[in-house]
């Protein structure tokens, strides 16, 4: 073919135009094909709060329910470990919960509405794996300076009993506190808050 | 005449598809090195472990259900319900630890021999998205039989994408598809695992092989084949892959297949390291099994994100260990590929490098106690060290001369003697009572032992300068 007489300006910018085109087509369809993968909206849904009866706890048990897919524990602490709490703070990370996520009325010294029964979302903040319960005072395996709390058995992430991470571990922040009410003095329901910003 | 129709037909597909051209260039006259080796068997070895994937993998789609009330119930289905279920099931999972195995063999292969050096750049690079897009396979694969280690697996790899900064917790969002892993992920994963990930193994290992022939193959002694051409063209030290290598690799096939066979009938679980026990419990959603580590063949690299104490490094870290993978070719300044003519200092570089990668493969299984720790913080360093130094130590090195051939090994049979010789050194003849005679019998000799063990240790020491 003769490249006499070809107008390469206006080849250059036929070619141009329809590469723009072209890519703003692919941008289009992309949006929806992306957005597939979204949570549908029965995911979305299914988000319902759900009730704990705590009545028949004694001090020191720990029980588990799933909110949302996820562990939540409620813990009945005993005096002694609110104690240990209040004064052993020194190999926190973030003792004072600054970078971490509770509701406004959690947010206090013993991360829960009464002081004695902590609610929590039983779920490392590093990358997820659910904590065991060590309320044990230095056992063998976790050393002379565990407090009772909870170890992460994926990556040796430690958590006090207010779910306050230890300095040093992968996880970067405290354990998440849902937000939660007391419906009476012996049933909490997790997922909903006081009604103000609920 | 019959064979004339025949040849017509033959004719008359090769004028419209080039099966003769395709097949000598890539076999017949397609000129390797005629010096392989053992470490050349793993990538046939590849191929053939990928065909056993693909065609198992087909067969278990026929009976598993990618629901989460079913999943796990279904793999339970076909292995005691389904007609040979069980051998094909074993077969896909021990074939997934043994993809590994032959893969990181492969890799070792190219770092002793330098085959990822200069012109073999795009060979490696595609060999490394080779092992990327294998390592998505088998983690998308391990979520399927829905156990607890499938289950809490995946939560931890896909919480990875929560580490990065503004975007992380909407990413994993998006991959998981609902706020915890559940059946919409199981069934994307799903998708992914039997579609989107086998095409783009299958295509890369279409360019792997095109990039590969392009170049041809280095060799034992890294020397280019291509430099030193008989009468006809073809490299001296060449041999055409079809017949040689075809049939060599046959006996690779019937080796390792003897092996795939005594873990397959044997030990399909390995002691719990090709299938781990607590996955043969439901995935639990509120409960992390005792002692969680992922399967062997990513230990290594789960060492190193728990070796760091901080989240996004760790991460960072994690996906740096196999980055550097890639940049292998640039960060190797030594103008010389094998490791036969290389300077003591890659050669001792290499020697840490293999210890801190199976030292990280071994702690990524044990729990995480404060001393493993530690020797992982060591192993992590050792293993960027090789990589991140190699532009410095490479430049130091001390090569020896390059040949301009191929060089003769020893084979084994010319070894035998040499063998036999240490063997006699090592035992001394004692006169032993048996049944009211005299005879000579073999014991061993202390001091024997001693020479034999201290020139071993010499020669050792000798072939790491």
């Amino acid at each position: 073919m003769s490249e006499q007489g070809v107008d390469r300006s206006k080849r250059q910018f036929l070619t141009t135009a329809l590469t723009v085109v072209g890519a703003v087509g692919t941008g289009y369809i992309a949006v929806p094909f992306l957005s597939q993968m979204q949570p549908s909206t029965k995911a979305k849904a299914a988000g319902a709060p759900v009730e704990i009866d705590i009545s028949k706890m004694e001090t020191g048990q720990l029980i588990r329910a799933a909110w949302r897919g996820k562990p939540v524990w409620v813990l009945n602490r005993t005096p002694e470990v609110l104690e240990i709490l209040a004064k052993d703070t020194n190999k926190l990370a973030d003792p004072n919960s600054l970078e971490s996520n509770q509701p406004e009325n959690s947010n206090n010294e013993f991360r829960s509405i009464k002081p004695e029964i902590f609610v929590a979302v039983g779920l490392c903040t590093h990358l997820g794996c659910s904590p065991t319960f060590r309320p044990e005072i230095a056992p063998n395996d976790l050393g002379e300076d565990w407090n009772g709390g909870f170890f992460c058995p994926c990556h040796g992430s430690g958590f006090d009993l207010a779910g306050r991470v230890m300095r040093g571990v992968p996880a970067p922040t405290n354990l998440d506190v849902p937000p939660y009410r007391y419906i009476t003095e012996t049933r909490i329901i997790v997922g909903e808050d006081t009604g103000a910003d609920a | 005449m019959k064979s004339n129709h025949l040849a017509n037909c033959g004719n008359w597909f090769l004028d419209r598809f080039p099966l003769t051209k395709l097949w000598n260039d890539h076999m017949a006259q397609y000129y390797a090195p005629k010096n392989f080796n053992i470490w050349y068997f793993f990538g046939s070895l590849a191929l053939l472990v990928l065909v056993n994937q693909l065609i198992t993998g087909i067969l278990l789609t026929m009976n598993y259900k990618p629901d989460a009330s079913l999943a796990f119930d279904s793999v339970e289905y076909i292995m005691r319900e389904v007609p040979w279920g069980w051998l094909v099931r074993y077969m896909h999972s021990t074939g997934a630890s043994a993809f590994f195995i032959v893969v990181y063999l492969h890799m070792f292969r190219g770092l002793i021999y330098g085959s990822f050096k200069q012109p073999r750049e795009l060979i490696w690079i595609f060999g490394m998205l080779l092992f990327v897009a294998l390592m998505a396979e088998a983690f998308m694969g391990y979520l399927l039989p829905w156990g607890q280690m499938s289950y809490w697996g995946a939560q931890v790899i896909i919480s990875l994408f929560s580490a990065i900064p503004v975007i992380g917790d909407d990413l994993s969002l998006w991959v998981r598809g609902d706020y915890v892993i559940s059946d919409a992920t199981l069934n994307r994963f799903f998708a992914f695992h039997v579609i989107s990930i086998p095409l783009i193994l299958i295509m890369l290992v279409f360019l792997h092989i095109v990039a590969l022939h392009e170049v041809g193959s280095n060799n034992p002694d890294g020397i280019e084949i291509k430099a030193s051409k008989d009468p006809w063209g073809h490299p001296v030290d060449g041999i055409p892959f079809h017949p040689y290598y075809t049939v060599k690799d046959i006996v690779g096939v019937a080796v390792f297949l003897f092996f795939f066979a005594t873990v397959l009938f044997y030990m399909p679980e390995m002691g719990g390291y090709f299938l781990e026990h607590a996955n043969f419990i439901p995935a639990d959603p509120l409960a992390t099994p005792e002692h969680i580590a992922p399967v062997w063949y990513f230990t290594p690299f789960y060492a190193i994100l728990r070796a760091i104490p901080d989240k996004f490094a760790g991460v960072i870290a994690m996906g740096g260990a196999i980055f550097v993978l890639f940049l292998l070719p640039w960060l190797d300044r030594s103008p010389v590929k094998s490791i036969r003519y290389r300077g003591g200092i890659y050669k001792k570089a290499l020697f840490l490098f293999v210890i801190s990668f199976l030292g990280l493969g071994y702690l990524g299984m044990q729990a995480p106690t404060a001393g493993a720790t530690m020797m992982a913080r060591v192993f992590t360093a050792i293993y960027f060290g090789f990589f991140l130094l190699m532009p410095i130590y490479t430049r130091w090195e001390k090569t020896k001369p390059v040949p301009k051939q191929l060089t003769d090994q020893p084979t084994i049979e010319d070894r035998i003697p040499g063998w036999k010789a240490t063997f006699c050194e090592m035992v001394k003849e004692v006169p032993v009572e048996k049944d009211g005679e005299t005879v000579m019998s073999k014991r061993p000799d202390t001091s024997g032992i001693k020479n034999v063990l201290i020139r071993t240790a010499k020669n050792l020491k000798a072939s790491l300068d």
